[in-house]
């Protein structure tokens, strides 16, 4: 319930919004009960005949109770969804923020479909929070004090009863729903998370598991956490019913009791028959206030799990830390020292990169070999400052100065070092959009020299939509060399000081790789380059003014 | 009071506690039955979608986009809850009652029962207009939703690219536009929503109104007696509280059904289900052939590959090269009968004659080749769990040595693997994959998709021996996706694939393609035979 709590925090910037969406439901919920006990006091008294003039008032309440209350209603689901949509847009835009802050070894404690699943559809669900348990609740206790003010005016036993039934129906009832249903409710959302993830990952891998004679397992794999959760939601839904159980027997006995009561009360002289007719009925509408409160208290227990799954990822831990109070970046051009550089992944017992010594000059091209697995795109990142090294120190030497790279804020890390990944993130939507990710304001002919230089510009030029074609999730309807190509064009528009290939090379035959090879340098000369290979052809396709091997030694 | 009366208020008392205990259990049934109903068919929905969605072949599956389908099998069947627990059972209600309560009033007044049955077919001739009305904005929210799902899962993966170029804070501007896009639609259609109750609300607000009115004027006159008076006003609301509750639960329900609509699309799509099939044909002694297979990809007017034609024997190694973009991948895929041709066709050859590809059950035709994929797929587990995806009998023992004759000798098999083989390189990826492709059982045809890319010297070499030996001893026909030397040396046939214009057909190569080797380059620094 802490995690509730934290969201519930969330809608304080929204809580005008929310305070008008309560005053209009407590408004709208005593528009429902007014006109039952204003009608039967018009009944009752009609029945004595009084002049036509002393009941009109009554007739016209009854009326405009019935409109203000549709009224009012539509007022407070208005305003209470949109400022509950409101909060949650804010909820999905931190957590956006903490994964970019994660990104990407921090990321890795997560799978994306269950992050999917977290950040889309649990925030989804805990409008909830808000429409069907927060307000409604507020409203109803609101309107309950009023009722329950007029019942113990009238007979102070049945206000007394009123109170007990409505305290059993509203709290009561939830709570001994919870006790029974609450394990089954905090299942349904990390099922689902888990369901979302196997379900992304059948999708993601469908033609292969296909080919491996594997999608069969993999489904009766989906069936078995299927049912799993249906299990779950199957005992939650004989909660919900006996929530409902409960609820509608405080309404059944309160109203019995008040019979009972103001029968007594009648024949005590205390109370007119137009006054029972009155308090009996306004004792059985008043419990309208409560009977969809239990319903939806129900689902506390799985929306606080809900919180707690997007709260964690509010909460994950950063694998790079922030110098706290970061140095300036020098200006370019810029070199970079190396030495005794040792990296270890959190959970690992083994460095990756293990004494790592390198100096590339200012315009330098080092070359980084080492077979796969040695550590080459380990080091990428730390360069990047995605991940902390364990020990050793680099440096960003500029033309003013020299820094640790630990010293500066990541982000100005980045604007010096760059890095054309091995396995680019290719989005979907159109290739020129692809390619402004790399440098927005770039013009048309500076994207069509980087295309060049990564040998995609004829292929481009030959498709009948150019640049504005769509690409597929993940590039899939590029091959696995344009996609790599794609990573490269935009790896130079975006115009790094320092920039780093990691395997430019790979999906291309020898003779596009050596060409690539030859063109990225090219495009990039001045600036400095580090290329991570394991392919021994590069170390002759270019004169490198510094190499270092990452095989490990003995 | 007298004895009677107290007698006949007792009797009243006692049959009033039945009465309401019984509404209370009643709704109590009617809520577990409705909820469990719902959790099936949405149980139901959801395998067969995830089923139909994973086994479609790539040349559909690779139009949806997953993140919507992951929240379509998830949140957006769960409105379907709507639908079933409280639509459904509303609707019987809403037919029921205000039947019930017009011939309960026309026992005692027959005026207050013409008024209502005047007035309750109002209410669904209006719900009948805002229905209509709002269809359409119903669509919009729950789309935006599945457009939002998208665009996250998207963003997310690429992530680390964005942070590369700097602009992953820049997004947070875009989040929020689709963020906002989403609440404006969800409020457009909720906003439709609401007004149609409140319309409804006002509706049986003045019916209401109307009866109360009529029957308190006429008992002013003495026309009417106090108890039926009072049987009348507590009974007519009572006819228009399940319609307007039906509106209540109506755009909630539509957003379930519409859900559902879009599931039951997917379910349905693609290729129905095959006629008879043949048996398939062992490939032992026999050729698999390639003849004139073309893939046209209309959106990009390219034919990739384009009149492709080769043999592969058992025992034989045949290297496949081309540019990127020739269709190389894609005619794996034909091969593996996930993407039917758009002309041309795949046979094989043995003793029984020749069987088309497009005949036999593509299953029992893929329980004989063993794919491994240019990004091959790992799942999170361990790197045993992985290979036996593909070899669930494997023993440990085998699969060390799988392992270590792909040069993984010194991973743990053990060794849990996140998101996508996190934790291994790429090169080790996929020579993981390697490794349960050699390992599956059965296999009489090996295809590889660029097996060595990532690899240096030494891994690569202990990667297409492991290949070779595949072929020599256990007489696996090959057919291997290579650009390098030293996988086009083991190769005995080495096939060029072209891309070519794909609307025109003509046969001209596509312009970037033409110069694809025609056979192994001399001079390759292994030779793996």
């Amino acid at each position: 319930m802490h995690a509730l709590a934290r969201i519930a925090r969330l809608a304080l910037p929204v809580r005008g919004a929310l305070g008008l969406a309560l005053l209009a439901g407590a408004g709208a919920a005593a528009c429902g009960i007014a006109p039952t006990a204003i009608s039967a006091w018009l009944v009752a008294r009609a029945a004595e005949q009084p002049p036509i003039l002393s009941l009109m008032v009554a007739i016209t309440a009854v009326r405009a109770f019935g409109i203000g209350r549709g009224g009012l209603r539509y007022l407070e689901r208005l305003l209470s969804h949109d400022a509950a949509f409101r909060v949650l847009a804010a909820l999905r835009h931190s957590a956006y923020a903490r994964l970019e802050r994660l990104a990407p070894s921090g990321l890795e404690a997560f799978r994306s479909g269950d992050l999917l699943a977290r950040l889309v559809l649990d925030v989804d669900g805990l409008a909830d929070l808000w429409l069907r348990v927060l307000l409604p609740y507020a409203a109803a206790a609101i309107t309950a004090v009023g009722v329950v003010a007029f019942l113990w005016h009238a007979v102070p036993a049945i206000g007394g009863t009123v109170v007990a039934s409505l305290l059993l129906a509203a709290a009561g009832a939830p709570l001994v729903v919870n006790t029974l249903t609450r394990r089954a409710e905090r299942r349904i959302a990390p099922a689902q998370g888990r369901l979302a993830a196997l379900a992304h990952d059948l999708l993601a891998g469908a033609p292969e598991l296909l080919a491996l004679g594997a999608t069969p397992r993999q489904l009766r794999r989906f069936a078995d956490l299927d049912a799993d959760l249906a299990s779950a939601e199957g005992r939650a839904a004989s909660g919900a019913g006996a929530a409902t159980l409960l609820a509608g027997l405080a309404s059944g006995g309160a109203t019995w009791v008040a019979l009972f009561l103001g029968v007594a009360a009648v024949r005590a002289g205390m109370l007119d028959g137009v006054g029972l007719t009155v308090v009996v009925l306004t004792t059985l509408v008043a419990h309208d206030l409560v009977l969809d409160l239990a319903p939806a208290s129900q689902h506390l227990p799985g929306l606080s799990a809900s919180a707690e799954r997007v709260l964690r990822v509010l909460d994950g831990v950063e694998t790079a830390h922030e110098p706290e109070s970061p140095a300036a970046l020098p200006v370019g051009p810029y070199g970079l020292r190396i030495r005794g550089l040792c990296v270890r992944y959190p959970a690992s017992a083994r460095d990756v990169i293990a004494g790592v010594d390198l100096d590339v000059a200012p315009g330098g091209r080092a070359l980084v070999t080492g077979p796969s697995g040695s550590g080459k795109s380990t080091l990428a990142a730390v360069l990047l400052r995605f991940l902390d090294p364990s020990a050793g120190s680099i440096e960003l030497a500029g033309s003013d100065a020299t820094v640790a790279l630990s010293s500066l804020a990541g982000e100005d890390v980045r604007r010096a070092i760059g890095l054309c990944e091995q396995d680019p993130h290719i989005f979907d939507t159109t290739l020129a959009e692809n390619m402004s990710i790399a440098r927005p304001g770039a013009s048309a002919d500076e994207v069509r020299e980087a295309l060049r230089a990564a040998q995609l510009l004829d292929w481009v030029d030959a498709l009948p939509a150019g640049l504005d074609t769509p690409v597929g999730e993940h590039g899939a309807r590029l091959s696995g060399g344009q996609r790599q190509r794609l990573g490269v064009a935009r790896a130079l528009l975006a115009g790094f000081p320092v920039i780093i290939f990691d395997e430019p090379t790979e999906h291309l035959d020898e003779r596009e790789g050596a060409a690539i090879a030859r063109d990225l340098l090219a495009a990039t000369a001045g600036r400095t380059v580090l290329v991570l290979t394991h392919r021994p052809e590069l170390a002759g396709a270019a004169v490198w003014s510094t190499s270092v091997d990452l095989a490990p030694r003995g | 009071m007298d004895g009677a009366g107290a007698s006949a208020l007792r009797t009243a008392l006692i049959a009033l506690a039945a009465v309401f205990a019984g509404r209370a259990i009643a709704g109590w049934a009617q809520q577990a039955a409705a909820y469990r109903a719902s959790v099936s068919v949405k149980s139901n929905l959801r395998r067969r979608l995830v089923e139909r969605v994973a086994t479609l072949g790539p040349r559909w599956s690779s139009r949806a986009r997953s993140g919507e389908v992951v929240a379509l099998a998830t949140r957006g069947l769960d409105a379907l809850d709507a639908y079933f627990a409280r639509y459904l059972p509303q609707l019987a209600l809403a037919v029921i009652v205000p039947i019930a309560v017009v011939v309960a009033l026309a026992t005692s007044d027959l005026l207050a029962a013409l008024t209502v049955a005047l007035t309750v077919p109002l209410v669904p001739a209006f719900m009948a207009l805002v229905g209509i009305a709002s269809e359409r904005s119903t669509r919009g929210r729950w789309h935006a939703l599945a457009r939002l799902a998208h665009y996250f899962t998207d963003v997310v993966a690429g992530l680390p690219t964005l942070k590369v170029f700097g602009r992953s804070r820049a997004q947070i501007e875009r989040l929020r536009e689709v963020t906002d896009e989403y609440r404006r639609e969800s409020l457009a259609t909720l906003r439709v929503a609401f007004l149609s109750a409140f319309v409804l609300e006002l509706l049986a607000a003045l019916s209401v109104a109307l009866v109360a009115v009529g029957v308190g004027l006429r008992l002013l006159h003495g026309d009417l007696q106090l108890r039926t008076a009072l049987f009348v006003l507590l009974l007519a609301p009572e006819a228009y509280l399940p319609l307007r509750q039906l509106g209540l639960h109506y755009h909630a329900s539509e957003e379930g059904l519409d859900a559902a609509g879009d599931a039951l699309r997917f379910i349905e799509s693609g290729p129905g289900p095959a006629g008879p099939r043949l048996p398939v044909p062992g490939l032992r002694d026999g050729e698999l052939r390639v003849e004139g297979v073309t893939v046209v990809h209309p959106d990009r007017d390219l034919a990739a590959p384009q009149r492709a034609s080769f043999g592969v024997r058992p025992g034989e190694i045949v290297a496949l090269t081309g540019a990127s973009g020739s269709g190389k991948t894609t005619l794996l895929q034909v091969i593996l009968g996930l993407w039917p041709p758009d002309s041309g066709r795949v046979v094989i050859e043995g003793r029984g004659g020749v069987v088309d590809l497009d005949q036999v059950d593509g299953e029992s035709w893929r329980r004989r080749v063993a794919w491994v994929s240019q990004g091959p797929f790992l799942t999170p587990g361990s790197v045993a769990e992985n290979i036996r995806l593909a070899a669930p009998d494997a023993a440990d023992i085998a699969i060390a040595q799988a392992l270590a004759s792909v040069g993984l000798g010194d991973v743990d098999r053990s060794m849990e693997l996140g998101e996508r083989g996190s934790g291994l390189s790429s090169g080790q990826r996929r020579r993981v994959a390697v490794a349960r492709a050699l390992l599956r059982p059965g296999t009489e045809l090996l295809l590889l998709d660029e097996p060595t890319a990532g690899l240096d010297a030494a891994s690569e070499s202990a990667v297409l021996s492991a290949v070779v030996s595949a072929a020599r001893t256990r007489g696996l026909a090959v057919i291997l996706v290579a650009h390098r030397p030293a996988s086009l040396a083991i190769a005995d046939r080495v096939v060029p694939v072209f891309a070519g214009r794909g609307v025109t057909g003509t046969l001209t190569p596509h312009a970037e393609t033409g110069c694809a080797p025609e056979s192994a380059p001399a001079g390759v620094p292994e030779d793996a035979r």
